[in-house]
């Protein structure tokens, strides 16, 4: 095929091919072979554009926030890629996806040991856990009561096999009060489950025993709270469908609470509502803002990060434990707890603590993955940005808090790509339950073992595991600042490289880290050198020393060429200024100073780097060949002309 | 209950005192010691050297020795070597408030240059002034084509004419492309700041309506229409290879916005702490940007003042929103700016005080006050405005203005309503890291030295 991708700004000549797994562009530049690849797991839709004199314009938005235009001359051949296309990028099984193409080069031990780096049974016992008060259930082993919980949970010890099995009966989906994470210091805990069953009268005594319980396994507090993270609308209207919530007077010892977070059709909406304001040519500084605000997507992360707050203050301050439940239990419930964790709990701050905290909340606990970002073809409805929320939270927290994480802007940027791209199987299916049916851990590789392994790249310099910021609980200012909550353009507007700080100060810091371990070292080697020397002359003997070959500065510097980008277009529309400026299509080759420094162990991963990665990244990743992990930003590494996307 | 209002009568007048000589300043004694009088730093033949060795096309001129000429212009300006004074002084009296055009920066690389000036005084009847063509034209290299750039929107310039103002025609002017932009003035910038502060000190609203301030308030709209047009003026230079003249109306607000920052993308002099300083004296203090007028009483000011605006103000928030962009390329730091906003509004030093040098010099600013730049300049004290991450970048750096790439500047706007404890702690983190690296180096070069002595001492004793 050959197709024409042209914009406004910046038309490339290439050719289109299809694989089994990507959508690739190849750019006929004769010095650089430029190749935009595509995974088909990340695009979100596909519209054909009306034709234009150059053809038929195809434009494709991806779930990662990538927008690509193609033009093809051809009416017939667009159609043909168009539903191409649409049936590649919705498969119907699971076993379409990539992840059980894709083939990191590893042995069968290697990839065992990725699965097991991440162990819950190990995170329980690192919150102390089993204990006096707390022990490890058996009761849903086979998945019996609850088939979208994993089978291993922690309940309160004076909960009895009957007071679960009642309760779960009482409750939406089976699901029932379980524990999310115990606060050592207090034994105050967050316990999860879903909507009871209460409709206008209907009670549960083992349900209120299993509060009860709950409330039993904290000596420290004589209540509990209930949060209701639904608005208090929604979770009335679900009484007259035999849902609800629960009623004060029936349980004993309970504060009850909303806290309003819109559902998964709002959130949806509300995205899309953001995503076109990003979409917007050259728009104005009110489009922006106007567009932002009418689209609430701050309103509601700032609802998620309250209930957070609320009950991270609930546990560590008031010392009570606090069960949250939205409708179901495994969206908001599993927003707002994994953020209350991550203000808790330091651990959850560290690299590997993020990634236990998304096996534990979100992956074990039966998030809907496969639904809700749409890995398989299904509901539209079910759609929504869940996980993309909380991580924006985890991201409002670090702008806060700059030295608080262990890891950086891209570690959060990388495990929302890979939500979405199906790469790796710890995101596929709704439940523990349909992953173990699929032996995922068989066929596919663990996501976290590939982070892990890259780890480097994903540091944050500021981090230092004495510094204040970083023990403790996270404390959020009382009086609500709303202007905390931020526009994320790193995330939102992560392909339009252009509108991004030019220089990043994460990886110049870094670059300035590794040098000075190499300082470090070479420092140690001297003074040995110089010892042994001078003990060496004062014996006398004449024994001549190696000079070795002194270091060089390994230079960090950002006065690289490479950081000659180009002007945009200032001019707007002016009729009175100059043709277009020769500068304005070419593309921003801004510069991220470490190139040479952040060596990456996989090259794919050096997404920090704007520069082509030229021919030969070619190799690892040609369609054919397959043996080598095309990765993450393969789009954003391998595409520089961001400027497409400007207009697109 | 009286005593407090005594107190809030004499705290107002005391800050709103009629009498510059009864500012501070005049009374301020220094308690450190004068390393280097700030009031002759930035001394106009010393800047005026540091292009004439590229280029002779260029002469310093004496015309407004007394400020005769021009009451807002320095005793010093430059301009084309082919004008004499007495031609400069008919331009002057064909531009608004006597402002001749004069050479605002050179462009080392290609040669290129910015004049700035007032409006011309065309008129409802078109009046034009053969020298002023003539003092434009002598700018231009043969064949050349160069750039108007008119800080006022098409419309309200030709308003102007009415009251005897106007822009150049280009049937009189056809070597140059007039190019207009609109950046706002006076008291429509003032108010924006009013709500803008507003906005941000009103902690009760929800997200929504934060936004919603923000967006009325207008101010990021003036950002980014600030730096567009200044981004448009270092790209006819430096990309087009044309000059370019800027004017808006009096020539002593937007204009210098335009011709500082259009310098601050184009040279990497400008981006230093002596550079940015320079750059202040040149284009603001010297151009005759009217400090004592627009820098009254800032957001809080409850009698509508005619002539105050954070003109200066959004000027260095649009150089925070490049340094945030190009957090490496500059040598000073967010606290740098934030001191400089400070001194401007009120300030224990002189420099800031009066509209113009021939208002500084009537007041004897310099044998009576101390330079602000006296005691910035000291070693104790830049080291708290030095960037830890500046690395010398040689390279014209243009900044995006897309909305999306343009925040608030909450360092300045934010200062006092939220605590910046944490990111204090980054800051110091940061600095900690980078000082740590070049401790080490230290040491090892100090160690490599004394290894390399003792092998060759070693050589030495072995070879005889």
């Amino acid at each position: 095929f050959h197709h024409y991708r042209v914009s406004p700004k910046k038309a490339a000549l290439g050719t289109l091919y299809l694989t089994a797994t990507h959508v690739i562009f190849v750019e006929n530049s004769p010095d650089a072979r430029k190749e935009t690849w595509i995974l088909h797991s990340q695009i979100s839709t596909i519209e054909k554009q009306a034709t234009t004199a150059t053809g038929c314009p195809l434009l494709i938005r991806c779930k990662n926030f990538q927008i690509i235009q193609l033009i093809i001359p051809q009416e017939r051949d667009c159609h043909d890629v168009y539903i191409s296309l649409i049936c590649l990028a919705r498969p119907v099984k699971y076993e379409e996806l990539y992840c059980f193409s894709f083939n990191p080069m590893l042995d069968k031990e290697e990839r065992e040991q990725g699965w097991v780096l991440i162990d819950l049974s190990e995170e329980y016992k690192r919150m102390g856990l089993p204990n006096h008060y707390w022990q490890l259930s058996d009761v849903n082993r086979d998945y019996r009561v609850c088939d979208s919980y994993p089978t291993e949970l922690y309940v309160p010890k004076s909960a009895t096999a009957h007071i679960i099995v009642g309760s779960s009966k009482f409750r939406s989906r089976r699901r029932f009060p379980v524990l999310s994470y115990y606060y050592k210091d207090n034994h105050a805990s967050i316990c999860r489950s879903s909507q009871p069953l209460s409709g206008f009268s209907a009670r549960c005594l083992e349900d209120e025993q299993m509060l009860q319980a709950i409330r039993k396994a904290n000596p420290g507090s004589d209540f509990v709270y209930v949060v209701d993270t639904r608005p208090k609308l929604n979770a009335m209207a679900n009484r007259a469908a035999g849902k609800g919530y629960e009623n004060e007077d029936n349980y004993s010892n309970i504060k009850f609470q909303f806290i309003g977070i819109e559902n998964i059709h709002v959130m949806r909406n509300s995205l899309q509502k953001m995503l076109e304001v990003c979409e917007l040519k050259s728009p104005s500084m009110s489009d922006f803002l106007w567009g932002l605000e009418n689209s609430g997507w701050l309103r509601h992360i700032k609802a998620i990060m309250d209930a957070g707050i609320f009950i991270a203050k609930a546990v560590s301050e008031e010392g009570a434990s606090v069960l949250v439940h939205c409708s179901d239990g495994w969206d908001r419930t599993a927003q707002v707890c994994s953020v209350a964790s991550l203000l808790l709990d330091p651990h959850y701050r560290t690299l590997k603590g993020f990634m236990v905290l998304i096996e534990k909340d979100w992956i074990s606990f039966g998030h809907k993955f496969n639904h809700r970002y749409g890995n398989l073809d299904g509901d539209p409805k079910e759609i929504s940005p869940v996980i993309d929320q909380f991580i924006e939270c985890v991201w409002q927290l670090m702008e806060q808090f700059p030295c608080a994480f262990e890891f950086n802007e891209r570690f959060l940027i990388h495990i929302q790509h890979h939500i979405y791209s199906c790469q790796f199987g710890n995101f596929l299916c709704n439940s523990q339950k349909e992953r173990r049916e699929l032996k995922i851990q068989e066929r596919t590789y663990s996501l976290w073992a590939h982070l892990w392994k890259n780890r480097a790249d994903y540091l944050n310099p500021l981090f230092r595991a004495d510094h204040s910021q970083t023990q403790g609980t996270l404390h959020l200012p009382t009086t609500p600042c709303n202007f905390m909550y931020k526009f994320w353009s790193g995330m939102y507007n992560r392909f339009e490289k252009g509108m991004q700080p030019r220089q990043s100060v994460t990886d110049y810091l870094m670059a300035v880290k590794e040098e000075t371990q190499q300082l470090e070292e070479e420092l140690e080697a001297l003074e040995e050198r110089l010892e042994k020397i001078q003990k060496v002359q004062l014996n006398c003997t004449k024994v001549k020393s190696k000079q070795s070959e002194p270091s060089k500065h390994s230079g960090f510097s950002t006065s690289d060429n490479s950081i000659a980008n180009t002007p945009q277009d200032y001019s707007g529309n002016m009729k009175s200024f100059p043709s277009r400026s020769p500068s304005q299509g070419d593309e921003d080759s801004a510069l991220i100073l470490t190139q040479d420094n952040l060596k990456s162990s996989d090259p794919d991963l050096s997404a920090n780097s704007d520069q082509e990665s030229g021919v030969e990244d070619l190799s690892c990743r040609s369609p054919s060949g397959g043996e080598h992990a095309p990765s993450e930003d393969s789009g954003k590494d391998r595409d520089s002309d961001e400027a497409v996307f400007l207009t697109a | 209950m009286e005593e407090c209002l005594n107190i809030a009568s004499s705290i107002e007048a005391l800050s709103t005192l009629d009498s510059i000589t009864l500012m501070y300043p005049f009374f301020y004694r220094p308690m450190f010691e004068v390393i280097e009088d700030g009031w002759h730093s930035f001394l106009p033949e010393q800047e005026f050297e540091l292009y004439s060795s590229a280029t002779s096309e260029w002469r310093l001129s004496y015309v407004n020795k007394e400020f005769a000429v021009c009451p807002s212009y320095p005793p010093i300006v430059t301009v084309p070597k082919s004008i004499d004074d007495e031609a400069l002084r008919k331009v002057a009296t064909f531009r608004h408030g006597g402002r001749f055009p004069v050479l605002s920066y050179y462009h080392k690389k290609n040669g290129m240059v910015i004049m700035r000036s007032g409006q011309p005084l065309t008129g409802t009847n078109g009046r034009r002034c053969k020298e002023d063509e003539k003092l434009i034209n002598a700018t231009l290299r043969a064949g050349k084509r160069g750039y108007i750039i008119d800080t006022r929107s098409l419309s309200v310039a030709q308003q102007t004419r009415a009251k005897g103002g106007g822009f150049e025609q280009e049937a009189h002017y056809p070597q140059w492309r007039r190019i207009h932009k609109s950046i706002e003035r006076y008291h429509i910038l003032q108010e924006s700041l009013i709500k803008l502060v507003e906005a941000c000190n009103d902690q009760t609203h929800n997200m929504d309506r934060w936004l919603s301030k923000l967006e009325a308030s207008n101010w990021l709209t003036h950002i980014k229409e600030i730096l567009t047009t200044a981004c448009l003026a270092a790209q006819c230079i430096d990309r087009e290879g044309a000059s370019i003249l800027i004017h808006g109306t009096e020539g002593t607000d937007s204009t210098l916005q335009v011709t500082s920052l259009a310098q601050i993308i184009l040279e990497p002099r400008s981006r230093t702490i002596r550079g940015f300083e320079a750059l202040i004296e040149r284009e603001w203090l010297q151009a005759g940007h009217p400090f004592q007028q627009r820098c009254a009483q800032s957001a809080y000011c409850n009698t509508k003042r005619k002539w105050e605006a954070p003109v200066f103000l959004l000027f260095l928030d649009c150089v925070w929103q490049i340094l945030r962009q190009f957090p490496c390329s500059f040598e000073f730091n967010e606290n740098f700016l934030i001191m400089l906003f400070e001194h401007a509004y009120a300030s224990q030093f002189g420099t800031f005080l009066g509209n113009n040098e021939s208002e500084r010099c009537k007041l004897k600013l310099q044998q009576k006050t101390m330079s602000l730049w006296s005691w910035v300049n000291q070693p104790s004290e830049l080291s708290k405005f030095t960037n830890p991450l500046f690395e010398a970048n040689n390279l014209v750096i243009w900044p995006s203005v897309a909305p999306q790439s343009l925040p608030l500047w909450e360092g300045i706007f934010l200062r006092w309503n939220r605590s910046s404890k944490y990111l204090d702690e980054a800051y110091e983190e940061m600095v900690n890291i980078i000082e740590y690296n070049k401790e080490l180096q230290a040491k090892v070069n100090i160690l490599r030295r004394q290894l390399a002595e003792l092998e060759t001492e070693d050589g030495m004793q072995e070879s005889p």
